[in-house]
């Protein structure tokens, strides 16, 4: 992955403490996993950056490099890949979702 | 498109020590599975590396064939709490 791309990624994660890579937006997911994760963060009372990687192929291909991870969604928070659908959703079930999300700079 | 076993063996192959494996076609279109794996590879690792371990397993099945994988990971610590 080109270096561009690369630091466009890493810019927009660091300028929003919660990004999530998803099909579609957080008002039309078009993915049943995308759409589980938009679900569980507005349960969880916390507002995201949505990036529909529909509409940029480049950042589509790339997160998955960039996170050495193959699928979409992808969260971020405060720069840091928190998981996937399957993660999240487990993370959210146990309650140990708040946690990550409310978690001041570390 | 891909089979059932093809998964699991990558998976055995991958991932190493499988005590317990279950591939499940979710769709029946073979290409939307689920997959509960238990291996003492994963053992002290974050859920994330768990994944990420099957995802390397699975190589450029991930890039296609397989549209999306729902997976359940665990040590067989983890897999005896859980089974109770």
């Amino acid at each position: 992955m080109e270096d561009t791309l690369q630091e466009r990624i890493q810019g927009i994660i660091d300028s929003n403490d919660v990004v999530l890579f998803m099909k579609g937006t957080k008002h039309f997911p078009q993915c049943g996993f995308s759409a589980t994760v938009v679900e569980v963060l507005r349960r969880s009372g916390s507002d995201f950056q949505d990036v529909n990687v529909l509409e940029d192929p480049d950042i589509r291909q790339g997160i998955k490099e960039f996170a050495n991870w193959p699928t979409i969604p992808q969260l971020y928070v405060r720069g840091k890949f928190v998981g996937g659908c399957d993660i999240i959703r487990e993370m959210y079930e146990k309650g140990e979702l708040d946690a990550v999300l409310s978690a001041k700079e570390s | 498109m891909v089979e059932a076993e093809d998964l699991e063996e990558r998976i055995r192959q991958g991932v190493g020590d499988v005590s317990h494996i279950v591939v499940k076609d979710l769709t029946g279109t073979k290409d939307h599975w689920e997959a509960l794996i238990v291996s003492q590879s994963f053992s002290g690792k974050s859920a994330i590396e768990q994944h990420q371990m099957v995802y390397a397993a699975l190589g450029e099945l991930m890039a296609g064939p397989v549209h999306a994988l729902a997976l359940k990971t665990y040590s067989p610590e983890s897999w005896h709490k859980q089974e109770g």
